[in-house]
């Protein structure tokens, strides 16, 4: 309900309780320039990008290597995410009995629920060996895809059910008064008509990819070096900010901060794409 | 580790639960399109609850860590937690509100202020959903660790204030598991502590969230 008219007082507390919300995201960005202000203007861009290696102790600051990892590691987890959580929701919302689609959506709702350092402390203990035996050392970019696929799972799978469910009804009953068999009403009807919801998700878990720090950190290795296989190390954007931010001092620990700032630029890129893409309002990154 | 957890959320719920609410209320009542203010924040909210932890983090540490000289302290990684869950409180609490059927309303009939029908009416109609929020930002909130390392800090004793760093439960598990030869034990003890509490967490939330879609439908 809206409340037509306020008290004057009241309105203006909560008018400054608001502004102070939003303000955090403009205070973030600042910060962030601030700190990362020292390592941009001695450090010429070219630094950033074709340095030989990682080395702030040395004066060598490439962050090529890290982009490349996290890239590489979003997008192999959206790889196997995106069909996954698709199929999810295409199951639940035509074949599977309500019973079965409730217990589904529980499910994926622990699965969102779980913290991140429990994904990766399990990955440690139980993927990491397994691919081991395969290659070692195990802990390698396959590790870092496999449980980032499964921590945005429930991300995609919860929009996609959401932009399915919110299909207007007549449009199905239509499709099935044409006499349209149920997978060419998936695929000619519902997928077509779902898909700006289905893409605002598919944004918003490539952003959670990108930013997650914990499970990836411990499954990568952190090697900095831009893999040359799926069975190699490498160090995420993220991770390189976690390990190393303990003993950073002046200049690496601005450099930190650039690397926070490239996140953050990233992040805002993806969920403005989102907010465009979307129908209607942001869905919950669940 | 569970104290300091626990008051790391203290601080955080402290900090971010009446900024959310009044944010919330504000932002119901400009409604969803026509206000442009109402709009950016919107965006704004939007691009924070897309924010990375890590970066979260660093932004807690900059700002309250350093400059603000709260140095590896439960309050500075409070007050960062709160800046994370924040979002998530406002986007729940504002569905809260406008969950509330018009019909409640009638209390303008009334000639009760409108500060009055805030706080005996629709407050108390909306509370299960407040609650419902209220339990998810916590959770959330417990599951954070990259947020934490750096600004509540790894300090592993009964912390003596809120100025004390004090390591969280999660953050325990990160270093068990990364730092501490044969920590496997501890650390498995450590997260199937995490996973029950968010389990209760989860399992106050569903029944409260029912609770709430049962009273609107009454109310309807």
């Amino acid at each position: 309900m809206r409340l037509a008219r306020l008290d004057p007082a009241l309105r203006v507390g909560l008018r400054g309780l608001a502004f102070v919300s939003g303000l955090i995201v403009l205070l973030i960005l600042l910060l962030l320039l601030v700190e990362a202000a020292p390592a941009l203007s001695t450090l010429g861009p070219g630094q950033w990008l074709a340095d030989p290696g990682w080395q702030p102790s040395g004066g060598r600051y490439n962050l090529l290597p890290m982009i490349v990892g996290s890239a590489l590691v979003a997008l192999g987890a959206l790889l196997l995410a995106v069909p996954l959580g698709l199929g999810a929701a295409l199951f639940a919302q035509f074949y599977a009995p309500p019973g079965v689609a409730r217990l589904r959506r529980r499910g994926l709702e622990l699965m969102a629920g779980i913290p991140s350092v429990v994904y990766g402390f399990w990955a440690l203990l139980v993927l990491v060996p397994l691919i081991r035996t395969l290659a070692p050392p195990g802990q390698s970019l396959l590790a870092g895809i496999l449980v980032l696929a499964l921590m945005i799972l429930p991300t995609v799978a919860v929009t996609a059910d959401a932009a399915l469910a919110a299909l207007p009804r007549a449009l199905l009953s239509a499709a099935r008064a044409l006499g349209l068999g149920r997978v060419s009403r998936i695929t000619r009807v519902a997928l077509p008509a779902a898909r700006a919801g289905i893409l605002t998700g598919i944004v918003l878990a490539l952003g959670r990819a990108v930013g997650e720090t914990l499970a990836v950190l411990m499954v990568a290795g952190n090697v900095v070096q831009v893999p040359g296989s799926l069975l190699d190390p490498f160090r995420a954007l993220t991770a390189n900010i976690a390990l190393e931010m303990a003993y950073a001092a002046e200049l690496h620990r601005s450099a930190l901060f650039v690397c926070g700032l490239v996140l953050f630029v990233i992040t805002v890129g993806l969920v403005l794409l989102a907010a465009r893409l979307s129908p209607q309002r942001l869905p919950h990154a669940a | 580790m569970l104290v300091s957890t626990l008051l790391i959320l203290a601080v955080c719920m402290a900090v971010s639960l009446p900024l959310g609410l009044g944010a919330a209320l504000w932002l119901s009542e400009v409604g969803r399109n026509g206000h442009a203010l109402g709009r950016v924040l919107r965006r704004l909210l939007d691009v924070l609850a897309g924010t990375p932890s890590i970066v979260i983090g660093l932004f807690g540490n900059a700002l309250f860590s350093q400059a603000l000289g709260l140095g590896f302290s439960i309050l500075a990684g409070g007050l960062t937690l709160a800046c994370m869950v924040l979002p998530l409180l406002i986007r729940t609490t504002e569905e809260a509100f406008s969950a509330v059927p018009p019909s409640c309303a009638a209390p303008r009939a009334l000639a009760l202020s409108e500060t009055r029908t805030l706080a005996q009416l629709l407050l108390p109609v909306a509370l299960p959903g407040l609650m419902a929020g209220f339990l998810l930002g916590l959770g959330r909130a417990l599951a954070e660790t990259a947020a934490l390392i750096f600004t509540s800090g790894y300090v592993d004793r009964m912390p003596e204030s809120l100025l004390d760093s004090g390591r969280a439960l999660s953050v325990h598990i990160y270093d068990l598991a990364m730092h501490v030869g044969g920590g496997e034990g501890a650390a498995y003890a450590a997260a199937s502590t995490l996973i029950l509490l968010i389990l209760l967490i989860n399992a106050l939330f569903l029944a409260l969230a029912g609770l709430w879609r049962r009273r609107a439908l009454q109310l309807a």
